[in-house]
């Protein structure tokens, strides 16, 4: 039998085998994300998940570690004077941006300016101490600074210290198309769908990257993230709800990776917002406020609704922070709760509006705890809202108890300052103490460790008296992974980072 | 017919005029202001102040709404508060997949409604017609969120077969471009098959029972040859127009459906930027589908009048 | 509104209600949805008494547990029986389907039968707003509504209701039309009968049949919007039972306790399944021209 194969039966198969060399040869990483990031420029954007694409795609003058600790990123070395007000920065040589413009001194100084001018910058207030930026020499910046500022290192670990290509900013769509100078590059975004990074060819670290493409995927429904994850059409992705921890572990095609992160969630008290609510036993004595505390079985709610996975909270710093307090989480309390609110002279049951946003976790958290506190005759009045409604019904003051969290950063301040500080931006409550406010001044100053933490430790002490935030639990990042993926360490800030990350075939 | 074409068409004016009103007043009164909303845990006073100053947000209601309309007017539609991008670009690159989504929702709803109708017709208060009737609804009765989760659990996680959300677009991938909608289109269309289905089925059984129908079988031309060149090509005609008012009602309906297979179509970004207080957005997307239902109520007119010379006094 | 039934039917005079009757009970399926949907009444009235846990009370021992002969449907993420909370959930669908739909037909009918009787400009403004109103997608009418009245389950009634009015006015209106030149009609007016006489007694009875049947198909497609409503965080709010939140809420447990969105699901189904049926069953009942 004659054995002639046709020319026309061939093609298909050349043109499968060259694809197939083709897909062989680019390797590509999938993330999947909670949620679509906002604007893709460090100055206006706001989104926990941006920052997973700047971690990607660009570069800030100093980095951290898994631990925390603050460690060289475009500037190589750093130091302030005696006074805390002048911050010299030694940066990195021989590093250029997407579009081929050289990084110096004078780039950091475009940017720095960039975020404190800008109209819709949001890195102003994480900037304030900044009053100019000098370049004395090409690789060389020196910060001149109004005040000590103990937290803005840390404030150039994230978008703040994010270094974008002058001319690229200057004259093109920054939210659009991004030029940074990150180990992958900006190739294109769809809203609510992907955005897809290459590799940065002239990378001065390319060895420690090893794919070809990166694609971020947002999947804002936690089930159908995992399930993407499960079915391949994803190599990791954050967010794994604690339900869904023992799915990934029992999966032999999954690896599970958690950290605690740095964020809380709490209930924020209205003591001093407007008149309409604070007119209450709630608003105006502080031992209702601990009767509350007492009568939440923190460990309950972790078991009940996270499975364990999670940390019951008394203070702002998680125990990933360097600056936790050492001081025991209360157990639950009953009879003391009653004997609080009697000594209040409060009439039981007293019937509290608990302002809660209308999404399945804050929604179970709520009602456990409605269940618990109605043992100690305190009525919880559940008042589902969305978001938006949540967040301008707090900014008025139109609430009595509002459940609301922090993601978390990485310096104290971060966590605390805004909450807690008569002036705080985020102080919805309105809660207003003087020495706090001293405090959290004096921990700003210093840069000394020992100091900050003697500081913040009285802060939380204080807390736990005045009662104006009821923290509940500290959240992990939980992370699902595909055991094809090599070298993944969870860091605490919840960000992905890429370096050393592989996939094995 | 060209007047009832004009009659239709200027008529349509005051309605979408009137549609984006409403659409207008009804955000504008929700509570919450989409800046801060946005700005989310990173808010700023100041800043928000000025950006609230920056896109007209304190300006009243009433010259809010004229502002737009005169910028719509001129081919602006604003831009969106949480992307910065410009509505008719973000519209632009979602109604691709909207109207894919639709189209194919639509080819299962006839596929599906149209064989279960002739087979109801033909079997008239049999079992199957009963049968296929509660078939046919059970499409609408089942809520599209939880078939849709269970749809993804099996075909995706346990059989792998199909992905479980995304969407690639028709010219990069057409392969898995399928993939990603046959589960949502699946949902979609079984909802749409039964209003479907029973139309068929009406329409069908008159036409059984019409005197060209009986000459042909007292002709001795086969029953299945009788049904389907004579019959079915007659009973289509009401199912064109009705095809085309359910793909325009299609347009601004698949909201859920692409809440749970994350495709990024209208529905999706629609509820988003309700929940985000995004009114460029919601104003612009309401716009377009308003436009394209009002077109194909126009058009099923037409179809209507053109088969039909009987109705053309109405 | 997935089904909508624009059909005009003669005028039915209202002395057949046992050939309506019998042929309704011939037709299998508009009885197995009668049958269906005074079940889920029932169970619904009788919830307080025939729950065997309370709904609402959360019991962290029995979190999530699998059906068993303490707890026939299982339970839910904070301990709460299954079965007693979709008796009650049964009480929030079906209040909201028909409150919705009362809403729906107190405001969409009068005005149908205005525009379809005096015409004119009357007709013109009125028929704009409807046709307005029905290029707004549904959904998004009801979310947007939702969300302005604040969620809960009132709000979210007035929000189906408005959304589904306009249905009932445009079919209002098409019967008023095909039929107010009838004769009969024709004579009231020229004897000098007033308006107001000659619309209610005259022309409402004959067009309450197909408002009758679309009444009921309304109530199937208000209990999935209300659902739907639910499953985004408007509509009922928790603890109150409601089968769209715990469907809502069983999402994160698809696996570990599937029971939880299993039978919400299934509730959901079989209820709007019944009214679907019935208002079938009804729309042939009710036509003349069927056999």
């Amino acid at each position: 039998m004659k054995f002639a194969p046709r020319l026309s039966a061939c093609i298909p198969a050349l043109l499968l085998l060259t694809t197939a060399s083709l897909a062989h040869a680019e390797s590509t990483l999938r993330i999947g994300l909670g949620s679509d990031p906002d604007m893709l420029d460090p100055a206006t954007a706001r989104t926990y998940y941006g920052r997973f694409v700047f971690s990607a795609m660009c570069e800030r003058l100093v980095d951290v570690d898994q631990h925390l600790q603050i460690v060289p990123g475009l500037a190589k070395d750093w130091t302030f004077s005696d006074d805390g007000k002048t911050l010299t920065m030694n940066l990195r040589e021989g590093v250029t941006f997407h579009d081929g413009e050289k990084f110096d001194a004078a780039a950091v100084k475009f940017n720095i300016e960039r975020y404190l001018t800008l109209p819709g910058s949001l890195r102003k207030s994480e900037l304030s101490s900044v009053d100019s930026v000098e370049v004395t020499a090409p690789y060389t910046v020196v910060f001149h600074l109004k005040t000590a500022d103990a937290a803005l290192l840390m404030q150039l670990t994230d978008r703040a210290g994010t270094i974008l290509a002058p001319e690229a900013t200057a004259k093109g769509n920054v939210a659009a198309h991004p030029v940074c100078s990150g180990p992958y590059e900006f190739v294109s975004r769809v809203q609510q769908d992907r955005i897809v990074l290459k590799r940065f060819d002239n990378y001065w670290n390319k060895g420690a990257y090893h794919f070809d493409k990166v694609v971020f995927l947002p999947i804002p429904d936690a089930s159908v993230r995992l399930a993407n994850l499960r079915a391949g059409d994803l190599d990791i992705t954050e967010g794994i709800a604690a339900s869904d921890t023992a799915t990934v572990k029992g999966d032999s095609n999954l690896q599970l990776a958690s950290t605690t992160g740095l964020g809380y969630m709490g209930l924020t008290i209205n003591v001093g917002n407007g008149t309409a609510n604070t007119n209450t036993p709630l608003a105006k004595d502080a031992r209702v406020r601990q009767a509350l505390s007492l009568a939440i079985d923190r460990d309950a709610i972790n078991q009940v609704v996270f499975q364990g996975q999670y940390t019951p909270a008394n203070q702002a710093f998680s125990p990933a922070s360097p600056y936790h307090a050492d001081i025991p989480v209360p157990k639950r309390d009953i009879e003391k709760a009653k004997k609080l609110l009697a000594e209040a002279g409060v009439k039981t049951p007293l019937t509290i509006d608990f302002l809660v946003a209308n999404n399945p976790t804050s929604q179970q958290v709520a009602q456990v705890l409605q269940a618990m506190v109605s043992e100690a005759g305190i009525n919880l009045n559940l008042q589902m809202t969305e978001y938006a409604t949540l967040l301008d019904r707090q900014q008025s003051g139109a609430f009595q108890m509002s459940m609301s969290g922090w993601s978390g950063r990485p310096d104290p301040d971060g966590n605390i300052f805004s909450f807690l500080s008569t002036k705080g931006g985020l102080n919805d409550g309105k809660y207003s103490n003087p020495k706090v406010d001293q405090w959290l001044q004096e921990a700003r100053l210093t840069s000394d460790v020992t100091q900050r933490k003697a500081l913040y430790k009285q802060v939380v002490e204080q807390e736990n008296i005045d009662d104006p935030l009821v923290y509940l639990y500290f959240e992990p990042r939980i992370f699902g992974i595909s055991k094809k993926v090599t070298g993944f360490v969870p860091y605490a800030d919840g960000l992905i980072r890429l370096q050393g990350l592989a996939l094995n075939k | 017919m060209l007047e009832l074409v004009v009659k239709r068409l200027i008529s349509a004016v005051p309605t979408l005029f009137l549609v984006t009103l409403m659409v207008f007043s009804m955000q504008k009164l929700l509570p919450g202001d989409p800046i801060t909303a946005m700005a989310g845990e990173e808010r700023d006073p100041a800043v928000i102040a000025q950006l609230r100053e920056q896109y007209h947000l304190n300006d009243p209601i009433p010259s809010q709404y004229f502002h737009w309309v005169g910028n719509a007017l001129r081919g602006d539609f604003g831009t969106s508060l949480r992307t910065q991008e410009p509505v008719l670009q973000l519209i632009a690159s979602k109604l691709p997949v909207t109207l894919e989504l639709s189209m194919l929702a639509m080819i299962v709803a006839l596929i599906i409604g149209i064989t279960m109708g002739v087979l109801a017709a033909v079997n008239k208060g049999t079992w199957i017609d009963n049968g296929t009737n509660f078939l046919a609804l059970s499409g609408i009765s089942i809520p599209h969120f939880w078939l849709g989760v269970l749809l993804i659990m099996f075909f995706s996680v346990k059989m792998h077969w199909l992905p479980a959300s995304g969407y690639v677009p028709f010219s990069e991938d057409p392969l898995q471009n399928l993939k990603t909608m046959l589960l949502p289109a699946a949902v979609l269309g079984t909802g749409l098959s039964a209003t479907l289905m029973r139309h068929t089925r009406a329409a069908m059984i008159t036409v059984l029972k019409a005197d060209y129908i009986r000459t042909a079988r007292a002709k001795g031309l086969l029953p299945k040859k009788v049904i389907m060149k004579h019959a079915l090509r007659n009973a289509l005609v009401p199912i064109i127009t009705l095809t085309t008012l359910l793909f325009g009602e299609l347009l601004g309906g698949a909201v859920l459906s692409e809440q749970v297979f994350t495709i990024p179509g209208f529905g999706k970004m629609i509820v988003d930027s309700v929940f985000n207080r995004d009114y460029a957005v919601v104003q612009g997307v309401v716009m377009v589908v308003a436009v394209g239902f009002l077109l194909m109520n126009l058009l099923a007119d037409v179809l209507y009048v053109l088969v039909n010379p009987r109705m053309r006094r109405a | 509104m997935s089904v909508s039934v624009i059909s005009v039917t003669t005028s039915l005079s209202t002395r057949e209600p046992n050939r309506v009757l019998r042929k309704f009970l011939r037709n299998k399926s508009a009885v197995i949805g009668a049958i269906l949907v005074l079940t889920f009444a029932l169970l619904a009235l009788l919830a307080p008494w025939i729950s065997p846990f309370d709904p609402i009370k959360a019991n962290f021992m029995e979190v999530r547990k699998a059906p068993s002969a303490l707890h026939w449907l299982g339970t839910d993420e904070l301990g709460r029986d299954i079965l007693s909370r979709l008796f009650w959930g049964a009480r929030t669908s079906l209040m909201a389907g028909c409150v919705s739909v009362i809403i729906a037909i107190v405001i969409g009918v009068p005005l149908g039968l205005i525009a379809g009787y005096w015409q004119g400009w009357l007709d013109g403004i009125i028929s704009r707003v409807v046709e307005a109103l029905l290029s707004c997608p549904f959904l998004v009418l009801a979310i947007a509504l939702g969300a302005f009245l604040g969620p809960s389950l009132g709000n979210a009634m007035i929000a189906i209701g408005l959304s589904a009015m306009p249905i009932f006015a445009r079919l209002t209106r098409a019967q008023v039309m095909s039929i107010r030149n009838e004769e009969y009609i024709e004579g009231a007016r020229a004897i000098g009968l007033p308006d107001r006489w000659i619309l209610l007694k005259y022309v409402l009875p004959n067009v309450l049949s197909p408002i009758l049947v679309q009444a009921t198909l309304a109530v199937a497609s208000a209990i999935i919007t209300e659902a739907s409503l639910s499953f985004l965080g408007l509509g009922q709010q928790p603890p109150d039972a409601s089968w769209g939140a715990m469907l809502n809420t069983a999402r994160s447990f698809l696996e570990q306790s599937p029971w939880m969105s299993i039978f919400p699901g299934l509730a959901i189904f079989m209820t709007v399944q019944g009214f679907n049926l019935l208002g079938d069953g009804l729309r042939d009942a009710l036509d003349p021209r069927s056999e």
